[in-house]
């Protein structure tokens, strides 16, 4: 019985945590990319980066904050900044929209060129947030570092694995589910949101219902800066901070929102969550926790690790190939262009 | 008329900017612009071929471009010696059970009716394949990692001439390409970019990964080259006498000589692979496929096999890539899987493609020069600027500081800026396709 607990604890600890959290980032991204697509119907490679300046802008705002002595007591002094991030952020994309999305718009330009104005929106994006905060890794976390340490939790327990939960994993849960609830309500209740949908889902009847589209562009843009700087943010503060890093994220989250379904926001949560659990279940090393589970004499002599760290890309990867060959619109019903 | 003189002036301006930086900076960083510009005249012939003629939306150069480096290595390296009886076989043979379980994964999934036996029986042979692929695959693989780890500690190469790993490289990449073309070409375009995102990080990912292979991140350098050394032509007394008679010190006209050779190199693989996208290009075949981007509902009701010509076509662009990378390797002498980036190497070429005229061979390949030159010469020019505009603050300034520490990343800006102005005012490109 006690072995069990520890194989469960050490499952806790080593991959249940650390796959919600890292799944509600990439859900918060996914669902950025998947409104995009469901409105402005392109993908936009530009996320990543987009994801990146939000949290640029919030990390120069937390180092102003902390230098001034503002702080949250337990909590990240980034909290506090964050609202400033996502203002920065939309300020920037309603920029990028009215100077070069808004032409290819009226022009009713094929998605495809769409795609590339947006990787050329990325190279700016991307040079501006390494000209601005240069291309190293930032620290801006502070507050207190552990909800519970492995320390404390083994002397609360006396069990020999411990578990830790870091204050940014809770953190990045929480303030994900406000969001997601903030957006579904948005989404499902109010008149922007269901003239969002209803744009997504039929623009020319929606445009005949006297809908007008650029607000519903506009509103689109603001919600994904918010989105994005959340998601940046969250997962600088449980991570770090590094410009490139964001742009690699740009290829996990496209899994998951395509996995999902593009263009529908619960299949990108969803999404989110199965490519963060396969990244970590594929690639940690079982050994920790089947040694508890296992008679002695089965104990595995290797650390059952079925893929290198290094080869998490190819998880997402293959989960994307999978679902695009068997269920093409993705696990919930997404939209094709 | 007037058409062909302005391309030519495109072309001497590109010249042109070449032999300025010659003249104005060294001869030795201007030739580095030209063979580079040259390699990079190839990819984005690839590219072209994909994006300008099918419509094939590839965002996986780099991944191509990386295993023409491999080739190189695979090639041309001096063999380890029992690195194929310490476990090369057993690579081989591991490697060829892996393939043979996704076989017999893609033939069951044929065979049988839909269902949860079909489910349970599929999941039993990949999993068990992969136990099994695992269970040969690692003791062969730390069998040839011990082979004088320092310096080799990988299966090695074939010791053949390094000319002969060009075209290897573009056969890798080929093959690679037809296996991704197989599954992933049915894919939308979105979807098809995302798809060849991923993959071109798994190349690199196994290529930083699996020392076994080419050392990895720890790199294979001190390849061989086509080439005469340096210090052996220096030490030539033949060589230093002409050198001297041009007016020249042996140091430079030893480097100048060998980079001029490369330039010889490349652009004969670029005239060779120019003539023939020019003849594909006009070919019944050329317009075959233009008519099948233009139209693909059309294409195939006149009896096009569309998949097919896309997964050819597919191919071909990611072999030229291929050899590019190849080529690029031999030129650095030595793999460092660790440098390529898709900004750099799939995202650029792309500007190139697009700003130079997406569809026109002789387009790709002046835009694959100019944006290079811009590229080496954005930084120089960036710091420049920026010593311009701070050179009224006071020296001790942070502002200052920072604002010159970070003109180096100023060639990002450039190139999405230019990419933006070319896509919204021209967007057929410099040279437009006919």
């Amino acid at each position: 019985m006690v072995d069990f607990l520890n194989a469960l604890v050490a499952l806790s600890n080593f991959v249940l945590i650390p796959a919600i959290a890292y799944g509600s980032q990439l859900a918060l991204g996914a669902l950025g990319v998947t409104l995009i697509y469901g409105i402005l119907r392109f993908s936009n490679f530009a996320h990543g980066d987009t994801m990146a300046f939000g949290a640029m802008i919030t990390v120069l705002i937390t180092w102003w904050m902390q230098s001034v002595g503002i702080n949250l007591g337990p909590l990240p002094t980034a909290l506090l900044a964050l609202p400033f991030g996502i203002l920065g952020c939309m300020a920037l994309v309603l920029f990028t929209d009215r100077v070069v999305y808004k032409f290819y718009r009226e022009q009713k330009a094929k998605p495809v060129i769409l795609v590339i104005v947006s990787m050329g929106v990325m190279f700016i994006m991307n040079g501006l947030v390494r000209f601005i905060i240069g291309p190293g890794d930032q620290k801006f976390a502070d507050g207190e570092r552990f909800l519970i340490s492995a320390r404390e939790f083994k002397q609360l327990t006396g069990l020999r694995e411990g578990l830790a939960i870091k204050t940014t994993q809770c953190l990045t849960v929480v303030v994900a589910i406000v969001c997601v609830t903030l957006l579904f309500w948005f989404l499902n209740k109010t008149r922007t949101g269901k003239s969002m949908r209803a744009y997504s889902d039929n623009e020319d009847l929606a445009l005949l219902s006297g809908i007008n589209p650029e607000r519903v562009v506009m509103y689109t843009w603001l919600i994904v800066a918010t989105l994005a700087t959340v998601a940046g943010v969250l997962y600088g503060l449980d991570k770090t901070f590094k410009p490139f890093i964001y742009f690699q994220l740009l290829l996990p989250i496209f899994a998951s929102a395509i996995v999902g379904g593009l263009g529908n926001p619960l299949g990108a949560i969803a999404g989110g969550f199965v490519i963060a659990f396969s990244e970590v279940t594929v690639t940690y090393a079982w050994k920790k926790v089947l040694k508890y589970l296992l008679p002695e004499n089965l104990e595995p002599s290797s650390l059952v690790q079925l893929l290198s760290t290094d080869y998490k890309f190819a998880v997402s990867f293959v989960i994307l190939l999978i679902v695009l060959l068997f269920k093409p619109t993705g696990l919930f019903k997404g939209k094709s262009v | 008329m007037s058409e062909m003189m302005k391309n030519t002036a495109l072309f001497a301006l590109v010249a042109a900017l070449i032999l300025i930086t010659g003249f104005y900076q060294s001869w030795n960083s201007a030739i580095f612009i030209l063979n580079m510009g040259l390699i990079s005249a190839v990819m984005a012939i690839g590219v072209n071929l994909q994006w300008g003629f099918a419509g094939l939306f590839n965002v996986g150069i780099m991944g191509f471009v990386a295993l023409g480096g491999l080739a190189v290595v695979l090639i041309a390296e001096v063999p380890t010696p029992g690195a194929w009886t310490s476990g090369g076989v057993g690579v081989i043979m591991a490697l060829i059970l892996g393939a043979m379980t996704i076989v017999a994964a893609t033939v069951l999934n044929k065979m049988m009716q839909p269902g949860r036996s079909r489910t349970l029986i599929m999941l039993a042979i990949l999993i068990g394949g992969f136990f099994l692929f695992r269970a040969v695959f690692d003791p062969a693989v730390s069998g040839i990692e011990k082979i004088n780890p320092a310096a080799q500690g990988n299966i090695g190469g074939l010791g053949l001439p390094v000319l002969l790993a060009w075209p290897a490289g573009g056969l890798l990449a080929a093959g690679a390409a037809w296996l991704i073309g197989k599954t992933a070409l049915g894919l939308r375009s979105d979807y098809l970019a995302i798809a060849t995102l991923g993959i071109a990080e798994i190349i690199i990912a196994v290529m930083k990964n699996e020392d076994w292979l080419a050392r990895g991140v720890k790199n294979v350098i001190g390849l061989p080259r086509p080439l005469p050394n340096e210090i052996d032509l220096q030490n030539d007394p033949g060589f230093v006498e002409s050198a001297a008679s041009l007016g020249l010190d042996p140091v430079t006209a030893s480097t100048l000589y060998v980079k001029l050779g490369y330039s010889v190199l490349f652009t004969v693989v670029l005239l060779v692979l120019l003539w023939m996208a020019q003849m594909a290009l006009k070919s019944p075949w050329g317009r075959m496929m233009r008519a099948i981007r233009d139209n693909e509902v059309a294409a195939r009701a006149m009896g096009k096999d569309v998949t097919k010509r896309h997964l050819q076509i597919f191919v071909l662009g990611s072999a030229i890539c291929g050899v590019a990378g190849a080529m690029m390797t031999t030129l650095d002498g030595q793999l460092t899987p660790g440098t390529y980036q898709p900004l750099r190497f799939t995202f650029l070429i792309w500007v190139m493609v697009i700003v130079g005229g997406s569809g026109n061979n002789f387009g790709a390949v002046l835009g694959a020069m100019l944006i290079w030159f811009l590229w080496v010469q954005v930084e120089p020019m960036g710091l420049f600027f920026m010593e311009l505009i701070t050179s009224g603050m006071a020296d001790d300034s942070d502002l200052k500081k920072h604002l010159i520490d970070s003109a180096a990343h100023m060639r990002l800006l450039t190139m999405g800026v230019i990419l933006l102005l070319v896509l919204r005012f021209s967007p057929r490109g410099l040279i437009p396709e006919k």
